[in-house]
């Protein structure tokens, strides 16, 4: 079998601390993204357990693997849960779900409850798709832009980069800082321009990392642009997969010369967790609370 | 007089020489790393088929994105005005000339003269580029050249959603996984790219009758969804990768015997 | 809330911006649009405003091209038929 550079690890967590039997009020939102999937189980107000695994062919199928494995040991099941929101790009294809709202207002939602009430602009970098979200303190979304046309400043292109330099994915962000000196961002804005390039580069007898730091630069540019075009105001917060690459996260918030809040939970998280976030409140407004 | 044009592409350079408006030579190099190196070959292989002696040549024009890295050339022309003289000078009657290469789209609207009235670029993006139809035909595991073929077997439309040539690869491949046969995927990747191009072209206005130059022209796929979209029969120049060297050479001819003439009045 | 529906690509920025809080929901623009790009929805906060068609998002680019030609023209119809001016181009 081949070597799947761009895989990274699935996985779920439960909060020790609550025990979901003493709740009154269980959600659950699901983001099925177009390439991972995760859902947020929450109780009282309170985050109770999570899982994120990788989206299969099927949206439905993958949405409720999501929800079994944050299930998965806790005792409780879907019977237990008042209200269920689906979200992100296959939330209409929820089986379970309520309702469907968009992954901009999960986003700015759930990022308001992880980083706190002080955060306004979010960037979210996902698989497919590069979002930036300005919010009030209540996490209202205020201004979006979301671009999914295009693989740069997505998780997807930074995959076909491990790909081609054969480095597992999770170890990018560490390795670009290995250069001797930072080198020229790579020119070209379109993932598979960027790969000509980067092929030219190697032939050139560039060494691996150093592409790599050309790359996760340019990436952090391009992502650059788009908050520029909304406008940054601080805290700022970085939401998804790529937030877990200091690679670009780093030279990121260097251009933009200011610093990211600290994630208290997996960045992967916050548009289920705003879905949970939406469900408790849709739960108590429809009356399926019980006083 | 014979003058010479010279195409420095992004990946090849082409070179054509022209007597009293025939094509007497030309050549195509790979570039690679060594530009300066294939400028060189490319220049000997055409001069040797035209068999000429580098005194006869009157004028040297330099086109394409490394026009300026040929230092033999006495003056430039930009890809714009050498797509409308190359497509001139294989067909009077055309107007629009659509030029498609691995990196770049073009629509050129020209008149009568070769000059040029409106154009529009595609670059930087590979969804309006010959670099598209190469990834799919990767990801579909099918040869280039067999690519266009195939896409003529297909008489059913499917939509391609994704835009961007990294997500489409994902979804070719998804759409191999749904047992959707190859000859119809291949069909909807030039549908695709063709929807784009006229699109592009459109803003420039179309006027007929409209040639198609550049890598994409040896692509029959690719044609049969364009003539679709246009509705009109696009016109094939012979050997269309050269073009815009063409377009060159002619614009050199032009320009050498204004400067002599010039030089003899004076 | 301003929404930004569009894209920025190797080829540049192409937004269609609007901003809910100044439509009114009078659908003068939809009817000006001759490529059909713009309907209305019912937001995440429950107001019905104009938002650009889900599949014109990603091809804003090819789809406005008929109003958005390489030379300078008058303003576009979709903006001049919004009177709050709640819809802005970025290109």
């Amino acid at each position: 079998m081949t070597t799947e550079y761009w895989r990274w690890k699935e996985y779920n967590w439960k909060n020790p601390d609550i025990d979901w039997k003493d709740a009154k009020n269980i959600t659950v939102g699901v983001d099925v993204g177009s390439v991972s999937s995760q859902a947020v189980i929450m109780t009282d107000g309170e985050l109770y357990a999570y899982s994120n695994m990788r989206t299969g062919s099927d949206s439905p199928e993958s949405a409720e693997n999501a929800l079994d494995w944050a299930l998965k040991d806790t005792g409780m099941t879907l019977d237990n849960i008042l209200y269920a929101v689906g979200t992100g790009y296959g939330r209409v294809n929820v089986p379970f779900a309520d309702r469907a709202i968009t992954e901009i207002a999960c986003h700015g939602r759930g990022a308001n409850f992880m980083y706190g009430p002080t955060v306004r602009t979010i960037l979210d970098m996902g698989g497919q798709d590069c979002k930036v979200i300005q919010v009030d303190e209540k996490g209202k979304v205020q201004e979006f832009l979301m671009n999914d046309k295009c693989a740069a400043g997505t998780g997807r292109g930074m995959e076909v980069f491990a790909d081609l330099l054969e480095i597992p994915i999770e170890d990018i962000g560490e390795l670009s800082f290995q250069v001797d000196e930072e080198p020229e961002p790579v020119s070209s804005t379109c993932v598979i321009f960027a790969k000509t390039e980067a092929t030219g580069l190697l032939r050139q007898g560039w060494p691996k990392n150093d592409v790599l730091a050309a790359y996760c630069s340019a990436m952090a540019l391009r992502v650059v642009a788009l908050i520029e075009r909304v406008g940054v105001e601080e805290d700022f917060a970085i939401t998804g997969g790529i937030a877990k690459n200091a690679g670009v996260v780093k030279r990121l918030t260097g251009y933009l010369n200011l610093e990211a809040l600290q994630p208290k939970h997996d960045t992967q998280i916050a548009g289920a967790l705003g879905g949970a976030l939406f469900a408790q409140t849709l739960a108590v407004k429809e009356g399926k609370v019980p006083s | 007089m014979v003058s010479i044009g010279v195409d420095m592409g992004a990946k090849n350079v082409k070179v054509v020489v022209l007597r009293e408006n025939e094509v007497i030579g030309k050549a195509l190099v790979t570039a690679g790393l060594d530009t300066e190196g294939a400028l060189k070959e490319a220049l000997q292989s055409a001069s040797r088929e035209a068999g000429i002696d580098y005194d006869e040549v009157g004028n040297i024009t330099a086109t394409g994105a490394g026009r300026k890295d040929v230092p033999m050339a006495r003056d430039e022309l930009t890809e714009v005005g050498a797509a409308a003289r190359g497509a001139l000078f294989h067909f009077s009657d055309a107007r629009t000339v659509i030029d498609v290469g691995a990196e770049e789209g073009r629509g050129v609207r020209f008149n009568a003269e070769g000059r040029v009235i409106d154009f529009v670029i595609n670059e930087k993006c590979a969804a309006g580029a010959g670099a598209f139809t190469e990834a799919m035909a990767r990801a579909l595991e099918v040869p280039l050249e067999e690519f266009g073929p195939l896409s003529l077997k297909s008489d059913r439309e499917i939509p391609m959603n994704a835009q961007c040539a990294v997500f489409a690869e994902s979804e070719v491949v998804s759409l191999v996984h749904a047992k959707t046969p190859k000859k119809d995927i291949a069909r909807a990747v030039h549908d695709a790219i063709a929807s784009r191009i006229t699109s592009m072209v459109r803003r420039v206005g179309v006027e007929e009758r409209v040639a198609l130059v550049g890598g994409l022209a040896y692509n029959v796929g690719f044609i049969d969804s364009l003539n679709r979209d246009l509705e009109t029969e696009v016109l094939i120049p012979p050997d269309p990768e050269y073009t815009a060297a063409i377009g060159a050479a002619v614009v050199a001819a032009e320009r050498g015997a204004k400067a002599s003439e010039g030089g003899e009045n004076s | 809330m301003k929404a930004n529906y569009g894209y920025h690509d190797g080829s540049g920025d192409f937004f269609i911006t609007i901003d809910s809080n100044l439509c009114t929901g009078c659908v003068e623009c939809i009817s000006s649009c001759p490529a059909d790009v713009l309907e209305m929805i019912t937001d995440d906060y429950d107001d019905v405003v104009a938002a650009v068609k889900d599949e014109h998002r990603k091809k804003i680019k090819y789809s406005c091209a008929e109003c958005k030609p390489v030379d300078e023209q008058p303003p576009l119809p979709c903006v001049a038929a919004c009177e709050p001016g709640a819809i802005t181009h970025s290109w």
